[in-house]
């Protein structure tokens, strides 16, 4: 049952989080705050930073919490509309900026409340789907824990789509899938092991770039492993003129 | 062109039946009735008339997507698209050919969604129409694939796009590749948009999931038919969230037109002449008679 134990890794509060894969990346970091229509989410957190001192970003990522207040501020990471509209707001600045665009993954999926309904979540993914389609700017999404269905998606039609070794992605959660499948959501393992949801199944099936091996480096280790690595796509982004990176970018998910 | 004019073809009272049309109805047994999910009396299938409503209620039942195009469209201008991409089972998940195979009988279509281009009182416009009776219509690779060349090739022959949407969401046969139709569908959305194209979702019921969350909310002009369930989330899972009721208006279209992200609610009766409107309003130079 080895991808059941990845869905449990990828569930785990306590690993590599946005704010900590912020902090390591930036020399500077200014959150900012607010969809300017509703309110301001507080799963989605989404700023503007410098790498090296020098190098403009706009960094948007979902956060969970690692204690019970935290995850209720937090939502457990799942966003409702205001979350993705702050994002697309985000998206749209750096775009007038010129600045790459990273988000950093890690959610159930968005929230399932009627609140989110009501304020239209689904619009809201479409709109954040189609706001990524036409950056020309680059970007880079990196899945750090789970990567689940239309909420993660709404954050990763980029240039790159990398995951952590023990992160997933996925259609739904292995337990909706089994109870789909087999009207039992205890099979979830036996789903995980079907889904192809680990980061080695999704590179097979070119659904994503790249790995990140995690091996056993602590969530520091991991995050200063991942700087250089951050800092050099983006720059070999930047590279190409942005109506290359648009037309391979549509290729890239024009392929499925 | 008198836009307010309704062909005669049209008329909903006692249609007139084409011998298709008396094939078709022929083919279903006499007996097969189903309770109108309108007004909940025992309709008959041979009651039914070309514009699918409840002949008692005006419900708008599910409309065969064949069917609809034949109504929608001015008689033989339908030139259908890409009838021959058939889905692949990537995940090997069991029972899912038998279920295309099923679906492929009832609906005669090769997949979930109808593509092609026709005319409508000789307005030319690229449509699709998503058919809720093959496996609810959900997105897998070959619905994506299709609605993606709609949009291209619309953006190409600089047609507009009328999608009658009906889903329930991603296909799960299909795991990870179906999600990435979301974002395969959105892109050739947005190209189509960037070339200044009308597209013009029909949100039917039920709109749910991944589609509502991508095209079905990517129009620059949204419609309904009355009553359809149009949301994300499925209400079932919702009201486990929160562990209660939800009212019976929870999704549906009027209720999103309310919260604003529907611009009109159009019954049958009124689509050819809605749809003819927009199209008009919005047809390119090359199109004025
Ligand atoms: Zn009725």
């Amino acid at each position: 049952m080895k991808a059941y134990e990845t869905v449990q890794k990828a569930r785990d509060i306590h690993r590599l989080s946005t704010i900590e894969m912020i902090n390591a990346l930036c020399t500077g970091f200014v959150e900012l705050h607010g969809d300017r229509a509703m309110k301001d989410e507080k799963s989605i957190v989404g700023g503007v930073g410098l790498i090296n001192k020098t190098d403009p970003i706009t960094i948007i990522g979902i956060q969970k919490g690692r204690n019970t207040e935290e995850n209720i501020r937090r939502n457990f990471g799942s966003s409702g509309p205001a979350g993705y509209r702050k994002a697309i707001r985000l998206m749209k600045q750096a775009e007038k900026f010129n600045r790459p665009v990273l988000t950093l993954i890690n959610t159930a999926g968005a929230n399932a409340t009627p609140e989110s309904e009501e304020y239209g979540i689904g619009e809201a993914i479409a709109t954040a789907l189609t706001t990524m389609s036409e950056l020309t700017v680059p970007t880079l999404a990196i899945i750090l824990g789970e990567g689940g269905s239309g909420g993660a998606i709404a954050l990763a039609l980029s240039d790159e789509v990398w995951m952590l070794e023990n992160s997933i992605y996925s259609i739904l959660s292995p337990e909706g899938f089994a109870s789909i499948l087999w009207k039992d959501s205890r099979l979830a393992s036996d789903a995980a092991e079907m889904m192809k949801l680990t980061a080695s199944e999704l590179l097979e099936l070119d659904v994503i770039d790249r790995v990140i091996p995690e091996a056993e480096m602590s969530n520091e280790e991991l995050a200063a492993y991942l700087v250089p690595e951050i800092v050099t796509a983006l720059a070999n982004l930047k590279t190409v003129d942005a109506n290359t990176r648009l037309a391979k970018r549509y290729d890239r998910f024009r392929k499925y | 062109m008198g836009f307010f004019r309704k062909k005669k073809k049209y008329v909903p009272i006692t249609p007139l039946r084409t011998e298709e049309m008396k094939q078709r109805h022929a083919q279903i047994p006499d007996d097969l009735a189903s309770a109108c999910p309108g007004c909940h009396e025992i309709i008959f299938k041979s009651m039914i008339g070309q514009d699918y409503l409840c002949p008692k209620c005006d419900y708008h039942l599910q409309f065969p997507a064949r069917e609809r195009v034949d109504w929608l469209m001015d008689e033989g201008t339908f030139r259908e698209w890409d009838q021959e991409i058939t889905a692949a089972n990537p995940l090997e998940f069991p029972g899912y050919d038998e279920k295309i195979n099923k679906g492929q009988r009832l609906t005669g279509m090769n997949e979930a969604v109808l593509t092609g281009q026709g005319e409508l009182e000789g307005l030319p416009f690229a449509i699709g129409v998503m058919d809720s009776r093959f496996i609810m219509a959900s997105m897998g690779t070959v619905v994506g694939e299709k609605l993606t060349r709609l949009f291209e090739r619309a953006t190409e022959l600089d047609l507009p796009v009328v999608l009658y949407i009906a889903s329930g969401g991603a296909r799960m046969q299909e795991g990870i590749l179906s999600l990435m139709q979301m974002a395969k569908v959105t892109q050739a959305v947005s190209r189509h948009s960037q070339a200044g194209l009308l597209y013009c979702p029909v949100l039917t019921h039920p709109t749910t999931g991944g589609v509502t969350a991508s095209f079905a909310m990517q129009g620059d002009i949204t419609l309904a038919e009355p009553a359809a369930i149009v949301g994300f989330a499925g209400k079932r899972v919702i009201e486990q969230t929160i562990k209660s009721e939800l009212p019976a208006d929870f999704q549906k279209a009027e209720t999103v037109l309310e919260n604003g992200f529907i611009d009109r609610i159009v019954s049958r009766k009124k689509q050819h002449q809605g749809l003819h409107f927009l199209l008009q309003v919005h047809q390119k130079e090359r199109t004025v008679e």
